[in-house]
Parts: structure tokens; sequence; C-alpha cells
């Protein structure tokens, strides 16, 4: 989605003219390093990326906090990889609170799920996985919504107009698969392609220590399927976006000890239904050795009914096992361990996140991705060359 | 006489009758009387926002600042329902913590991570943590209920120049970080001036000091300064209140998930 210059500047003139416009947002260079060299299929690859990528934001509230106005752009530069250099809206939006509901018109993001290893049931938004491969990263969804909070939970209901292709690494770019996405060739469904709209609603229901989640997506698929194909005589893989209809249950009970959680999805696209779940727990163990520190334990099992052939979830029966450290001292360090084992086959996936603060404003972001595998035909088997550790460094203002 | 005459008339045969009960009760049951009392006196409000900063001080007088704004609703018959939106450092910046704090049931306690547009229900159980790297734990910024305690009155003191109960407080609650606390709290209007922390190995740890009380609404005593001291660490924190609003028209809209996710 692009809004035009004019109407951005319109609606920036408009809220700068009422009361004070709060002005925040940050700014990130990143490194990362790849140890091996890249397959000799992917030769255009480095070993070395330097990125930076600057998000502000501008907020304005009035009608004693009734109403808001949030914009919040997004660009990243990549050294190498065309298509990591990017730009996004992530917000541009309006939003009104009522006595009995609230209103959003506009671009926003919208998270739905409980679970860490992945986010089955968050279907909302197109997940930009050139910023990362752990999928959390979103592009802004185009949106009209209507939600309702009661003492018994929240309705939201969501009309959604404009889809967001997928983004994919660009020939140069790493960690991607092999072949390289050709985001240019990318398929639809649906005749009305990217202008196809689509509807959602959840239900999130409080029942004492539960709070459980029923929701229901139809429209254009934010997970493409990939077709083989040939651009110039290369070999390529070409996202397919099919229409789907998804009913997602996701639930989290919550103890004084342990967190419960479970995502499960029915999904009907491509002709076909498939069925998915996350499921597991947390357990903290607070103030270990006598310090501040607590120390989380995260286990959860992926299971996906679907088979290699669409070349989609890396995780058809797997385990995941997290460690997270928070030392709960002045410059919130933390760290997250996450392995993703293939019960049946010879997989994995280890990630690494820590961050600490410096000074105010600055932070100090640590990143590692490992990839192994000897499936041929699975897609982590093509990013088996491509482990990476990344350092950052972000300043907030 | 008027209704006037007759309460007040009915309050001096009361206190007549409960003085000398109240020099007959157990130290426990003295101690248990000035907490309600001190609860008594700070219901009504109803609802209050305000705004926080927070200094805290290592060991080498190295500073960093904190800001945070705080909206409460009184509930009766339970604990207070609490928001916390957190302004400073601005890599946390649209952080908000919503807490339904309880007597003695655990609280229950939302997480709404902007960056990820994410609301997480946690675990309430991390009551000794510290609040933001400061040196207040969880459980010494939430609701303060009677029945979180048991009470044991020590004897009367005077503390600069102040007229004081000393009273030891236990934790009734699971997974404090203290075995006690020593509360002084003022005679005459039931707030407190001073609580000393022991650890749960019963070593002094921490002092909190209240200082600059003001009066709202002609009842309620808040402190635009509370002071805490660790005393094993040599860290300190200045908590600072601002602009305290009362009865500003909050209600429980103003405190459920949704309202998480649009505190800005």
């Amino acid at each position: 989605m692009k809004p035009s210059v004019l109407t951005l500047t319109g609606l920036c003139l408009w809220a700068t003219s009422a009361n004070a416009l709060e002005f925040s947002g940050n700014a990130q260079l990143e490194e990362r390093y790849f140890f091996h060299d890249p397959l000799a299929v992917n030769s255009e690859q480095h070993n070395n990326y330097t990125s930076v990528a600057l998000e502000p934001e501008l907020y304005h509230s009035w009608d004693n906090d009734n109403q808001s106005f949030t914009f919040t752009p997004y660009a990243r530069l990549d050294q190498y990889d065309d298509q990591r250099t990017h730009a996004d809206i992530h917000e541009l939006l309006w939003q009104r609170v009522f006595d009995n509901f609230e209103i959003k018109l506009g671009i926003s993001k919208v998270f739905w799920g409980v679970t860490e290893s992945q986010h089955l049931v968050d279907v909302i938004n197109q997940t930009d996985s050139v910023e990362d491969v752990d999928g959390e990263d979103k592009l802004g969804q185009p949106m009209l919504s209507i939600s309702m909070a009661r003492d018994w939970g929240v309705l939201d209901v969501f009309i959604l107009p404009g889809f967001r292709e997928r983004t994919f690494a660009g020939v140069e770019g790493r960690p991607r698969t092999y072949p390289v996405v050709d985001t240019n060739l990318a398929q639809y469904q649906s005749s009305d392609k990217q202008q196809h709209v689509d509807y959602a609603f959840r239900l999130l229901n409080y029942l004492a220590d539960w709070e459980v989640g029923l929701s229901y997506f139809d429209g254009t698929s934010r997970e493409p399927i990939f077709l083989p194909g040939t651009n110039n005589g290369q070999p390529v893989l070409i996202p397919y976006y099919s229409q789907m209809r998804q009913i997602g249950i996701d639930a989290q009970a919550t103890t004084e000890d342990w967190l419960w959680k479970l995502e499960i999805i029915d999904r009907n696209w491509a002709a076909k239904d498939f069925v998915a779940l996350t499921t597991g727990f947390e357990y903290t163990f607070v103030g270990i050795h006598d310090s501040d520190a607590d120390l989380g334990l995260v286990m959860e099992y992926l299971y996906d009914s679907r088979d290699q052939q669409y070349l989609t979830s890396f995780f058809q029966n797997d385990i995941m096992l997290g460690l997270r450290l928070t030392l709960n001292d002045e410059q919130s360090t933390e760290a997250l361990l996450g392995v993703i084992q293939d019960l049946e086959a010879s997989e994995r996936f280890l990630s690494l996140e820590a961050s600490r603060r410096l000074g105010n404003n600055w932070k100090l972001e640590l990143e590692a991705r490992l990839f192994a595998s000897d499936q041929t035909d699975s897609l982590v088997y093509g990013l088996r060359k491509d482990d990476f550790i990344q350092l950052g460094l972000g300043y907030y203002f | 006489m008027n209704l006037h005459q007759i309460i007040a008339g009915t309050a001096c045969i009361a206190a007549l009758l409960v003085t000398p009960v109240i020099h007959a009760m157990t130290p426990e049951q003295k101690g248990l009387e000035i907490a309600k009392e001190a609860d008594r006196r700070d219901t009504g409000f109803v609802d209050s926002t305000a705004r926080l900063t927070m200094e805290l001080r290592n060991k080498q007088g190295d500073t960093s600042m904190r800001e945070v704004r705080v909206k409460t609703l009184e509930v009766t018959g339970d604990g207070d329902k609490g928001l916390s939106i957190f302004d400073q450092p601005a890599d946390i910046k649209g952080t908000a913590f919503l807490t339904y704090s309880h007597s003695v049931k655990p609280d229950e306690q939302w997480l709404y991570l902007p960056a990820l547009k994410r609301v997480k229900r946690i675990s309430s159980k991390n009551k000794s943590g510290p609040f933001m790297g400061s040196e207040f734990a969880y459980e010494d910024i939430s609701s303060q209920e009677v029945d979180k305690y048991t009470y044991k009155y020590l004897r009367n003191e005077t503390l600069n120049g102040i007229d004081c109960f000393v009273v030891y407080r236990y934790p009734s609650y699971e997974h404090s970080g203290y075995t006690r606390s020593v509360a002084w709290i003022n005679k005459q209007e039931y707030r407190p001036e001073k609580i000393v922390f022991y650890d749960r190995k019963n070593s002094l740890l921490k002092t909190l000091t209240y200082s600059d009380y003001k009066q709202y609404l002609g009842k309620f005593w808040r402190a635009d300064k509370m002071f805490m001291q660790n005393h094993q660490t040599g860290k300190s924190t200045l908590l600072s209140w601002f602009d305290y609003r009362f009865k500003t028209g909050l209600n429980d809209r103003d405190f459920n998930r949704n309202s998480l996710k649009r505190a800005k």
C-alpha cells in the first residue's frame, strides 16, 4: 500500500495543527556475518552484510484521548540485497474509542496467539521475511476493524482490503532458499489478485485462569505455496497465493508457576484441508541463585499435517526447547536460546537472541541463527550453509 | 439532637468502649486494627492518575531515569486495577502493564509489547523481582491490601518528630522476597512514614522513606517522594510523583486488553 505523498502531507499537517505531536522512533545499524561460504549454486551471495534501518513514529491524540492518529513508516537499506532494501508503512492509522466499542481505520498490525516457536493463528499481517527468519516482523495491513471489549472478553471484526506480498531475499541476499524466490512472478488463485477483500474475526474469552481465542479468516493466504519455474533460463520459485479459510483456536492457562499454551488451526487452502498445532508450556524459575535474574524454560511441540511437497512449513513433527534468561537489571539484559529439532529427520534450527540497553537511548542486540538438515526435499536444506551471527546497535528516541 | 450530634455522640461512646478493648488486644490484633484503619482512611478515592519518574542510582553514583504514567481504579472488596505505561527509556516506550490485584489469590497481569503489538498474560510469581531494574520490587508497588499481610504491633515511637506506631508485617502471599517488614505508621494520619524490609534470610535489605506528603480531596494522603535504599548493594531508587488527579471518571473499560493496546 502506497498512500500518496499528498495524503500523507495532508494528514501530517492536519495532525500538527492541533495539539502537540509526539515524535519517537528508532534507528538500527546491523552487521551480519555468515560462517560458511555460500553454496556453489548461490555464488552471488556474500559473507558479510551491513544494513541500516529507520522507523520513526508520529503520534497524536485528541478528544480526551478518545481519538488518535499514528504514522509509522519504515525503511531498510542493505549493502547487497536489493530485496532486503525496502520500505513499508507499518502504521497509518486513525483510531476512535466509543463507550462500547472502538474503530480502527488505516494501516496497522495485529497479533493473535500465545506460543513462542511459531505463530499459526496469527494471519492478519504479512510476514516481512527479509527482516529476519523468525517470522516476527510484519508488514502493515490496510484494515477497517471494530473491537468490543466486555467483562467476558473481546470481539474483533476485520475487513481487510488490499493484500501484501511476502518479502523474500534477492539473488545476493542471505539467508535464502535455492532456487531464489522470484516475487515478480507471484501468482494468485483469485482473479482479484492483490485487490481481494478478506475478512476475519476473533472472539477472545476469559474463563478464570484461561484465555481462549477463537478466530476465523477468509481470504488470500499470507503464506504462499512455491511452484518451480524459470526466469531467463534460471530456476526460480514462484510464490502462489491461494484463497484460504482458516479456523484457529489459541488458548493459555496462567497459574503462578506455569503458562500452558495451545494454538491449533484447521485451514482449507489449495483445495485441501490441513491441521497444524503448537502446544507446550513455559515455566519460570524466579530469582535464580539468590539473584534478581529469572530463568524461563519453554517447551513446545509443533505438528503440521502437510507433506513437504508444498515447500511450506518446516515443522511437521518437531519439538522446541527454549531458555529465556532475564537479568532484571538496569540495562534490561535478556537472552533467549531456542532449538527446534525435527523428531523424524535430522533437521534442526537453532536461534539465539540477546539484548542489553546502553545508557538511556542505545541498545545492543546479538542474534545467531543456525540451520542443519540432510533432508534434500526440505526448505531448511537450502539454508544449511547460511548460519549467521548478527550484531545490532539501535538508537531509540 | 440532629443527625450530626447523634453520630458524634455515638462515636464518643464507641471510642470509650473501644479504647479499653485496644489495650486488651494482642499485639497481632492491634497491628491488624492499625492496618484496617489505614485502609479505611484510604477508601473512596474511586480512581487516580499520576506521572512517575524513577531515578536509579548505583553504588558508583551513576544514575538512569524511568518515566511511567500510572492509572488506578479502586475496586471495592478486592484489590485495585492498575495500568502503567512506560515512556522512558525510549526502547520500551509504549510498553504497558495491566494488573488486577487481589488480596490473597495471585494477581492477574498482562504485558503489552508495542513492537510486536502483542498482549501477553504473564505469571505474577515474580513478586520479589525488581520493577524496571529499580530497587522497588513488584510487591512494593502493587496495591497494598489488608489481607496481604499478618501484623504485629510492636511499640510507639517518634520518628523525625512524628508519633508513629511501629508494626511488623509478615507477607501472607507466596513468593515474597521478604520474611517481614517493619512499618512506621503515622499515628495521626495512618500513613506510612518508613518501611524497613528484611530478606528471605531475615537480614536487613532495604529502607523505604516517604516524604513530601500531600493531601488530596481533603482526605487521601500521597507521598510525592519515595526513596528506597538497598543496604546490601548500595543502590537506591527515588520515585517522584507528579500531577496526581483523583475521581477522573475512569472505569473498567480503561483497564482491559484493548485499553492496554492503545495506551501510548
